[in-house]
């Protein structure tokens, strides 16, 4: 069953109060709040590949751009025909009524969960049996070229993008509903984050979690056992694919504009930092990528505009410093510099005699 | 059906392709050698072959003949692989493999970053002011740049292996590929190794890079699917396999060729990394059966 310790009902305390409260607190802030909640959701879905399985995937983003224009889609092809939407660039002529948008936005959205699912079932039957680094060069060849082939969509509007319909007005206003566009994004995402990590709490501490762990350490022994590991990392994609699907959606919607290579399928921005998030915050652990997604939305909002037009060059370089100088992570640090904060009863005298055997190959 | 119908287009696209895959041929050589010897995967394979490119582009526009660029890129290339290698790269040498990959694609993310600062985002070529051969009444073209690239990047590759066979650089090299321990015992000194084959590879790719910027184009993001072609070729060869390497290249590059004039030039890059999944998901499939057997 659940039960949570002092340390992680304090750490999600902290995060029900600030999500609860960041509305109120920053009413200027929401939209990067929104993504700090999306952010944590990426990084926790990756985690389940990376960090659980390690089956390292830079292919995660390819259902994100997919729940995007789907959701999108069905938004508007519920009410307007699709293709004249983006001949005639969406939101200028198309208007939707309230009804109208409440009904195509839920639709989207499980269309949105549904469709990367069957489509991770069906392409991860196929690559996940590769191993290693042949699976990470895979998938980064699968992010890039779902991009360009979203690039060739017509009726997705092409390299050119699409818009994605706007908030709906009564009499000029915006509609009051759950406090307009901005509030009512901002709660999905809340919402879809605190699915995601009860979910993922569960799912790592069933026999599933398990077995993922058997799959990291040793393959080929959990075969041997009589673990069917395929469908256990097929399963595993699935869910990745699920949330990813839904985040992919809702973050369509509060950028209001899709784009293949750098919204929708952005290997280079998002695909990269939910790699990163996970690993600066420890990857294989259920709050590690929590962490490092605070942490690195933190960095971003702080510093990024100082970085006017060097963006790319300062990402490139602080993969290179986490990845070489901290890839343990956080949570990892942690682990190794206070194990009796994990539960671990820690025998001071034999840790400061241990010795660390090096060796080269 | 246009293939059959159009003989000369058959002919034209295979000797486009022929000659553009030695390209990639030459590029993949670095990686086989990087990965081989250090075992990483060197994501920025691709943006050392653009920069490289980069670098006779500026030659070209200063105002000198681009084929000069060709030592000159070599050279600078060699020196930035150094630096890295000094830098960075060495750190992760014999750590999980995917941090290596990760390592290196923020170098690539940084590099590529650079070239669009300094050299804009626009798509460029270095003019070589080299004619073009007909056959058939014009039917059949080749550019003699084309030509040109193409003899030079055999050229490089045969005198990669001889290097490789001859030097004793090149046997320390494959002592340290065949067992970096047992070489490190017998007196080679592996650091060193590792950071020639690291700034070779680099020097290599360059070397190429020179070559696409005079016969294709240059453009600060397109570096990937040169990583990815080399990744490729490399596999398709099979790790270790050397002479393999340019036969699946040039082979690569027929296929592209063949497939942009069948459905696209527009579809290219797409083709590229659809065709890395094939190969990848075929590998592995004949693996499986291959282990089925053995049950």
């Amino acid at each position: 069953m659940m039960s949570f310790d002092k340390k992680e009902t304090s750490a999600l305390t902290f995060l029900v109060l600030l999500g609860l409260l960041a509305p109120t607190l920053f009413p200027s802030y929401r939209i990067q709040f929104s993504e700090l909640w999306l952010f944590m959701v990426y990084a926790s879905t990756w985690n389940i590949q990376g960090g659980k399985m390690g089956y390292n995937t830079f292919g995660n983003i390819m259902f994100f751009g997919l729940g995007m224009y789907i959701c999108a889609s069905t938004q508007i092809a519920y009410s307007f025909p699709l293709a004249e939407w983006t001949e005639a660039g969406g939101v200028k002529t198309f208007v939707h009524t309230v009804e109208q948008y409440f009904i195509g936005l839920p639709l989207g959205l499980v269309l949105a969960a549904i469709i990367p699912t069957i489509v991770a079932a069906f392409l991860g039957y196929f690559i996940l049996g590769l191993r290693g680094h042949y699976f990470a060069i895979c998938t980064l060849g699968i992010g890039i070229a779902s991009g360009e082939l979203a690039t060739s969509m017509t009726i997705w509007g092409g390299g050119q993008g699409m818009t994605v319909p706007i908030w709906p007005k009564v009499d000029g206003q915006d509609v009051e509903f759950l406090g307009g566009s901005v509030n009512f994004f901002y709660t999905l995402s809340f919402i879809l984050f605190l699915c995601t990590y009860f979910f993922l709490r569960w799912l790592f501490s069933t026999r599933f979690g398990l077995i993922l762990t058997a799959i990291r350490d040793n393959e080929d022994k959990a075969e041997a056992m009589g673990v069917p590991t395929m469908r256990y990392k097929v399963s595993g994609w699935m869910v990745s694919a699920f949330f990813m699907g839904i985040a992919g959606a809702i973050f369509g919607n509060i950028n209001g504009y899709i784009e293949p290579t750098e919204v929708a399928f952005a290997g280079a921005t998002v695909g990269i930092y939910m790699v990163l998030m996970a690993i600066l915050g420890g990857k294989g652990t259920l709050w590690g990528p929590i962490l490092g997604a605070f942490i690195f939305q933190l960095f971003k909002e702080f510093f990024w505009t100082y970085f006017l037009g060097w963006q790319r060059v300062a990402l490139g370089l602080l993969i290179v410093l986490i990845v070489v100088f901290f890839p343990e992570g956080i949570m990892g640090w942690l682990r190794r510099e206070k194990p009796e904060w994990f539960g671990e009863i820690v025998d001071k005298k034999a840790r400061l005699a241990q010795v660390t055997i090096k060796t080269n190959d | 059906m246009i293939l059959i119908q159009a003989p000369f287009l058959n002919l034209q696209a295979l000797l486009d392709g022929i000659m553009v895959g030695a390209i990639f041929a030459l590029a993949a050589y670095g990686m086989a050698l990087v990965w081989g010897v250090m075992n990483i995967i060197n994501v920025c394979q691709g943006e050392y072959v653009i920069l490289g490119g980069y670098i006779t582009f500026a030659i070209y526009k200063a105002g000198i003949h681009p084929v000069a660029g060709l030592p000159i890129a070599f050279i600078t290339l060699f020196l930035l692989g150094y630096i890295l290698y000094r830098l960075i790269v060495f750190r992760v040498v014999d750590k999980d493999m995917f941090i290596s990959i990760l390592a290196t694609f923020g170098i690539s993310i940084t590099i590529q970053q650079v070239m669009n600062m300094i050299f804009g985002s626009q798509v460029e070529t270095a003019l070589s002011g080299f004619g073009t051969i007909f056959f058939f009444d014009g039917n059949i073209t080749i550019a003699l740049i084309k030509l040109f690239s193409f003899v030079i990047s055999v050229l490089g590759a045969i005198a990669v292996i001889i290097f490789m066979k001859t030097s004793k650089m090149g046997r320390a090299i494959r002592a340290t590929a065949q067992n970096a321990r047992a070489a490190r015992i017998l007196g080679v000194d592996t650091e060193k190794v590792y950071t020639f084959t690291y700034a070779l590879n680099a020097a290599i790719c360059g070397l190429a890079g020179s070559l696409v910027a005079m016969t294709y184009t240059l453009h600060p993001y397109i570096g990937l699917p040169y990583t990815v072609r080399s990744f490729m070729i490399v596999i398709v060869a099979g790790i270790g396999n050397i002479p393999a390497v340019l036969v699946s290249g040039l082979g690569l590059g027929a296929v592209e060729e063949f497939s942009s004039y069948l459905i696209g030039t527009e579809f290219r890059i797409a083709v590229v990394f659809i065709l890395l999944v094939l190969i990848l998901v075929y590998r592995s499939r004949k693996l499986a059966k291959k282990r089925e057997y053995l049950k």
